[in-house]
C-alpha cells in the first residue's frame, strides 16, 4: 500500500483527534463557564453576562453559550455535552441531571428553592383582540384556533397544559371536568412546535387566534414591535424557571459566583427588566407584574413528578391519551 | 469476461500482501466507524426489549399516523415527479429556448441547498405572506411541498442522459409508418425512458421518506395530521424515547431500502430483455 | 445502453450525461402537422416552465428578494457579525476535512469494488448506500447511541479524554456519514469504462502499483472523481438534520451555517437568517458552476 496514503490518511485522522483536543480542553488561562439553557432567555443573557463580567467576580471570566428546547438541552448534558450552568423552563429537565449524577440533589435547597426567575401563562392574542379572547374558556370556543407546542418535546408546553388544566380546578370543577376541557381545547391546537419559541414563530407567521405561552416571551415580543397583545387569565400557573450549577470541578467557584450574581438585586433587575418576575422582593420594577387573582403553583397540582407520571407518561398519560383520541377521530 | 486475467488492481490487489491489507483495513475502518458501528447500534436500540416492544413502538398510533404519512406523501410525490420531471427533462433535451442553460443549471439546486433554507424560502412564498396569495403553510399540502421541491432533480437527471442517446430515427420511422405522436410516445419513447424514470423514482423516494429539514418549518408538526415520520423519530429521541426512534427509524429504512431493491431487481431483469 | 441494469443508480450531475444535456435534438417537423407539432412543443414547454416557476425559480427568487428588500447594509452588516463568520468558517472547516476523507474512502471503495473480486460486494454496496437512505436525524441518533457518553464507545472515549459528540469531530463525522456515497458512486461507472488495459500494459512496463495507480488510473477516472467531490461538497455544506443532533448548539463554537440560519431564524432576526441563507445558496450556486464546467471540459476531453 502506497506509504503516502497511509501517511495522509493518518494524518487527517489526526488532525481530527488534535480538533477534539482544542475542542474539550478549557482553552488558554482566564476562567470559562458554559452556559447552556432553554431558548427564552437568549436575549437577557446578551446582557446579564457583560453585567457580570464587569463585576469584580466576573472579571476575566468568558463564556460559551447554548440555546434550545429545554429539554433536549437538558438531555444533551445528560449525554455528555459540557456545561457549567445551567438554566431551564422547568424543574424537571434539572431534576433529570441530578438522577446522571452531574448536579447536587441539594441544588433547590437555597433561599429561592432554586429558582432563578418567575413567569405567568397568558395568552396572546392578534393586536386588537379580534377574537375578543378574555380567558380559558375561549379557547374552546368553536372556530378558535389554539397554538401550543408540543408537550412532549417542550417543557413550555407543559406549563401551558398544567396552566389550563389547573385554571378548571380552581373554578371548582372536578378532575374529570377539567379533562374534558383539556380535550376540547386540543381538539382546538391547529400546530404543534417543537418549542415554545417555535410556536411563537408560527403564530407570528400568521397561524392561529391566541398562542398560550410566557409572559416574559410575550413582553419581549411586544418590544420588538410585534403586533399583539396578550391577556393574563385570571386563573394561571407561576411559572418557576430553575437554574443550577453543574460539577464540582475548577469552574464551580464561577459557576457559583454568576449564579448568585444573576439572584442579586442587580441580576433580578436585569431579568425584570426583560419581562421576567423576580425571585426576590424589592426589586425595582416588580411593580409592573400584575398579580392574577387565582394564581396557583405546580405544587399545588402535586409537583412535577406526580404531574409528569400522571399527564405526560408516553404511554399512559392523560395528555397522551387525549391526543390519541383526537388523533383517531380527526386523521383521515 | 474478466475470467483468466488477475483479479484486483495495483495497490489494492486482492492477493494477501501486506500493503493492500493495510489498504483494505483501512477502507474497513472508516466504514466501520462511519456507517456499520451506528447501524447495529440503531438496531441493538430498536430491539431492546425483544420484538414484542419493537412491534409495540412502531404500531403506537401516531408512530403509524407518522410513518404513514411519510409514505403515502412520498409515493405521491414521486408520481408527480416521475411525470413532470420525464416532462422537463424532455423540454430540457428536445426544446430550446432564451435562458434553457440557466434552468438547467438550476436544476440541481434543491439538492445543493441545506434543508432549512428550503423550508423558509417555502414558508416566504406559500404561507401567510405569499405574494401569490397562495397558503398552504401548516397543511398536508405542505408536506407535499417540501417533498417535491428536495426531490425535484433526481427524476430529471436521470432520464436526460437516456433521452440525449434516443435514437430519432425510430420515432420518425414509426411516425412515417403512420403511427400517431401519442402510439410513439407510447410504444416506442416512455418503454425506452422507463429504467431512467424508473431510477429517479427510486432515488426520490429515499429521499422524501427521509427528509426532515424543510418539513419542521413548514408543516406545523401536527401529531396524526402533518406530523412526518423523520419528525416523529425527532420527537422521540427528544422524549428520550431512543428505542421507539430507532425502532420508527429502522421501519421507515426498511421501506426505503425495500423500494430501492425492488426497482433495482426490476431493472435488471428489464436489462436483459434489451432489443 | 445505459449501467443502470448493475445496480449503480445514476446519481444527478454524473458525467455519463457526457453530451450536452442543453442541445436540442429537436429537428424542423415536416409541412403538414407542422402547426399541431409546434402546438404541441410549446404547451409541453409551457407545463415544464410553469412547474418549475412555481416550484423552484419563484423559491430562489423570493430568497434573494427578501434579503436584500431592506437594502444591501443590513445585509453586510448581518453577513460580518462574528457569529456569521464564524458559522461560515466552521462549515467549510468540517467540509475541508469530511470531502477530503470521503474522497480517499471513495476512490479505495471503487477501486475495490470495481477491480477486486470478492464474496459480498453486493452486501457492500448496500452498505455504501445506506447513508442515502437514511433519514439524517437517524444519521444523528445513531451517532450518538454509539460515541456518545452513554454510547457503546462512550466510556472508551471519556478514557482518553476524546469529546466527539456535542463537539466538531462529532459533526464532522455526521457530515462524512450524510455524504459518503457520492465520490464511490460517481468513479465506479468510469472506472469500469477505463478498463484494465493501460493498467496491466504499465505492470507488464514494470511500472510499481503506486507508480501506475498516479500515472494511469488516477488521470482516467479525474473527472468521475471531481464530480463525486463536487456532489459531496454541496450535500456536506447544507447538512442540518444529523448536525443538529450532535452539535449542542453551542454558540460560536458548533453552529455551522445552517444551524446559524434556524437560530437567527427562531430570534427574529429575519435578515441575519435570510443573509446566512444566501451566502449557503450562493455556495451552491457556485458548486454548482463548478459542475457545470466540469461538465463542458469532460465533453471537450471526449470529444477531441
Amino acid at each position: 500500500m502506497p506509504k503516502r496514503t497511509v501517511a495522509i490518511a493518518l494524518s487527517l485522522i489526526a488532525g481530527t483527534l488534535g480538533l477534539t483536543a482544542c475542542g474539550s480542553s478549557g482553552g488558554g488561562g482566564g476562567k470559562h463557564l458554559a452556559l447552556v439553557a432553554y431558548s427564552t432567555p437568549q436575549s437577557v443573557f446578551e446582557k446579564l453576562i457583560p453585567a457580570f463580567e464587569a463585576t469584580t467576580d466576573g472579571k476575566g471570566v468568558s463564556f460559551s453559550q447554548s440555546f434550545g428546547p429545554s429539554g433536549e438541552q437538558s438531555r444533551s448534558v445528560a449525554n455528555g455535552l459540557h456545561a457549567d450552568v445551567v438554566n431551564f423552563s422547568l424543574a424537571p429537565d434539572v431534576e433529570r441531571l441530578v438522577k446522571a449524577g452531574l448536579v447536587s440533589p441539594t441544588w433547590n435547597q437555597n433561599a429561592t428553592h432554586g429558582f432563578l426567575t418567575n413567569s405567568v401563562a397568558v395568552i396572546i392574542v392578534r393586536k386588537g383582540n379580534p377574537k375578543h379572547i378574555t380567558g380559558w374558556a375561549d379557547l374552546v370556543k368553536p372556530g378558535v384556533q389554539v397554538l401550543t407546542p408540543n408537550p412532549f418535546t417542550s417543557g413550555g408546553a407543559r406549563w401551558n397544559v398544567m396552566a389550563a388544566y389547573g385554571a378548571q380546578l380552581k373554578e371548582g370543577k372536578t378532575p374529570a371536568q377539567a379533562q374534558a376541557y383539556l380535550t376540547a381545547l386540543f381538539h382546538n391546537v391547529v400546530s404543534q412546535d417543537s418549542s415554545a419559541r417555535n410556536s411563537l414563530q408560527t403564530f407570528l407567521a400568521g397561524r392561529g387566534d391566541a398562542l398560550i405561552d410566557y409572559e416574559d416571551e410575550a413582553i419581549s415580543d411586544q418590544k420588538k414591535g410585534a403586533a399583539i397583545e396578550y391577556v393574563i387569565p385570571k386563573d394561571t400557573i407561576l411559572i418557576q424557571n430553575p437554574v443550577a450549577v453543574v460539577g464540582q470541578g475548577t469552574t464551580s467557584d464561577s459557576a457559583k459566583s454568576f449564579v448568585e450574581y444573576m439572584l442579586s438585586p442587580a441580576g433580578q433587575t436585569i431579568w425584570a427588566e426583560h419581562g421576567y418576575r423576580p425571585v426576590i422582593s424589592g426589586v425595582p420594577g416588580a411593580g409592573k407584574f400584575p398579580t392574577p387573582p387565582g394564581l396557583f403553583t405546580i405544587d399545588s397540582l402535586g409537583g412535577w413528578k406526580t404531574v409528569t407520571k400522571q399527564f405526560f407518561e408516553p404511554e399512559t398519560g392523560i395528555v397522551t391519551k387525549i391526543e390519541q383520541s383526537l388523533g383517531v377521530s380527526t386523521a383521515k | 469476461m474478466a475470467a483468466g486475467r488477475r483479479a484486483g488492481f495495483g495497490g489494492l490487489r486482492l492477493t494477501a500482501r501486506g500493503g493492500s491489507l493495510l489498504g483494505k483495513g483501512l477502507l474497513g475502518i472508516y466504514l466501520t466507524v462511519l456507517v456499520l458501528l451506528p447501524i447495529a447500534a440503531l438496531l441493538a436500540k430498536s430491539s431492546t426489549g425483544g420484538l414484542d416492544a419493537f412491534w409495540r413502538e412502531v404500531s403506537n398510533p401516531e408512530a403509524v399516523a407518522a410513518i404513514k404519512l411519510t409514505l403515502i406523501a412520498s409515493v405521491i410525490v414521486v408520481a408527480i415527479n416521475a411525470v413532470f420531471g420525464t416532462v422537463i427533462a424532455w423540454v430540457l433535451v428536445r426544446d430550446e429556448f432564451p435562458g434553457k442553460g440557466i434552468v438547467n443549471a438550476l436544476i440541481d439546486l434543491p439538492f445543493a441547498l441545506p434543508t432549512i433554507v428550503a423550508g423558509v424560502v417555502l414558508l416566504a412564498l406559500y404561507g401567510k405572506d405569499s405574494p401569490l396569495g397562495i397558503d398552504v403553510a401548516f397543511t398536508r399540502a405542505a408536506v407535499g411541498l417540501a417533498l417535491l421541491f428536495v426531490t425535484l432533480p433526481f427524476v430529471v437527471r436521470s432520464v436526460q442522459p437516456v433521452l440525449l442517446e434516443l435514437d430519432l430515427a425510430m420515432e420518425e420511422a414509426a411516425a412515417s409508418l403512420g403511427a400517431s405522436p401519442l402510439t410513439v410516445l407510447r410504444r416506442i419513447v416512455l418503454p425506452t425512458l422507463a429504467p431512467a424514470i424508473i431510477s429517479g423514482v427510486a432515488l426520490s423516494f429515499a429521499r422524501a421518506v427521509g427528509e426532515f429539514g424543510s418539513l419542521v418549518l413548514i408543516t406545523g408538526n401536527l401529531p396524526f395530521k402533518t406530523e412526518a415520520g423523520s419528525v416523529y423519530i425527532f420527537g422521540q429521541i427528544q422524549n428520550e424515547n431512543l428505542a421507539a426512534a430507532a425502532a420508527v427509524s429502522v421501519v421507515l429504512l426498511l421501506a426505503a431500502l425495500l423500494v430501492l431493491a425492488l426497482l433495482t431487481l426490476f431493472l435488471r431483469r428489464r436489462s436483459q430483455h434489451v432489443l | 445502453m445505459s449501467s443502470s441494469g448493475e445496480g449503480a443508480l445514476p446519481i444527478p450531475g454524473a458525467p455519463s450525461a457526457r453530451r450536452s444535456s442543453t442541445r436540442s435534438a429537436a429537428r424542423p417537423p415536416a409541412a403538414a402537422g407542422a402547426r399541431a407539432a409546434r402546438r404541441r412543443q410549446l404547451g409541453v414547454r409551457a407545463i415544464a416552465l410553469g412547474y418549475l416557476a412555481l416550484l423552484l425559480l419563484g423559491p430562489v427568487a423570493m430568497i434573494f428578494y427578501r434579503t436584500f428588500e431592506h437594502g444591501i447594509s443590513p445585509v453586510l452588516n448581518a453577513a460580518t457579525t462574528p457569529s456569521a463568520t464564524h458559522a461560515f468558517w466552521l462549515s467549510l472547516e468540517i467540509v475541508a476535512i469530511a470531502v477530503p476523507l470521503n474522497t480517499i474512502f471513495g476512490i479505495g471503495m471503487a477501486l475495490l469494488l470495481e477491480r477486486g473480486r470478492f464474496w459480498g460486494k453486493a452486501a457492500l454496496g448496500v452498505l455504501i448506500d445506506l447513508p442515502f437512505a437514511i433519514s439524517p436525524v437517524v444519521v444523528g441518533l445513531s451517532l450518538v447511541l454509539v460515541y456518545g457518553k452513554t454510547g457503546w464507545l462512550g466510556d472508551w472515549l471519556a478514557e482518553q479524554g476524546i469529546q466527539v459528540i456535542f463537539s466538531v469531530p462529532g459533526m464532522v463525522l455526521a457530515t462524512a456519514v450524510v455524504s459518503l456515497p457520492f465520490v464511490v458512486r460517481e468513479t465506479m461507472p468510469v472506472l469500469r469504462e477505463l478498463g484494465v488495459d493501460a493498467e496491466q500494459a504499465a505492470e507488464t512496463l514494470g511500472a510499481s502499483p503506486w507508480q501506475t495507480f498516479l500515472r494511469i488510473t488516477l488521470p482516467g477516472i479525474r473527472w468521475g472523481v471531481v464530480y463525486g467531490v463536487v456532489l459531496t461538497t454541496a450535500r456536506a455544506l447544507g447538512e442540518f438534520g444529523a448536525v443538529s443532533i450532535v452539535s449542542g448548539r453551542i454558540e460560536e463554537q458548533t453552529q455551522t451555517l445552517p444551524l446559524f440560519v434556524q437560530d437567527r431564524f427562531e430570534n427574529f432576526d429575519s435578515t441575519g437568517a435570510y443573509t446566512a441563507a444566501v451566502v449557503l445558496a450562493l455556495l451552491a450556486l457556485g458548486t454548482l458552476l463548478a459542475m457545470n464546467l466540469l461538465t463542458r471540459i469532460t465533453r471537450r476531453r471526449t470529444e477531441a
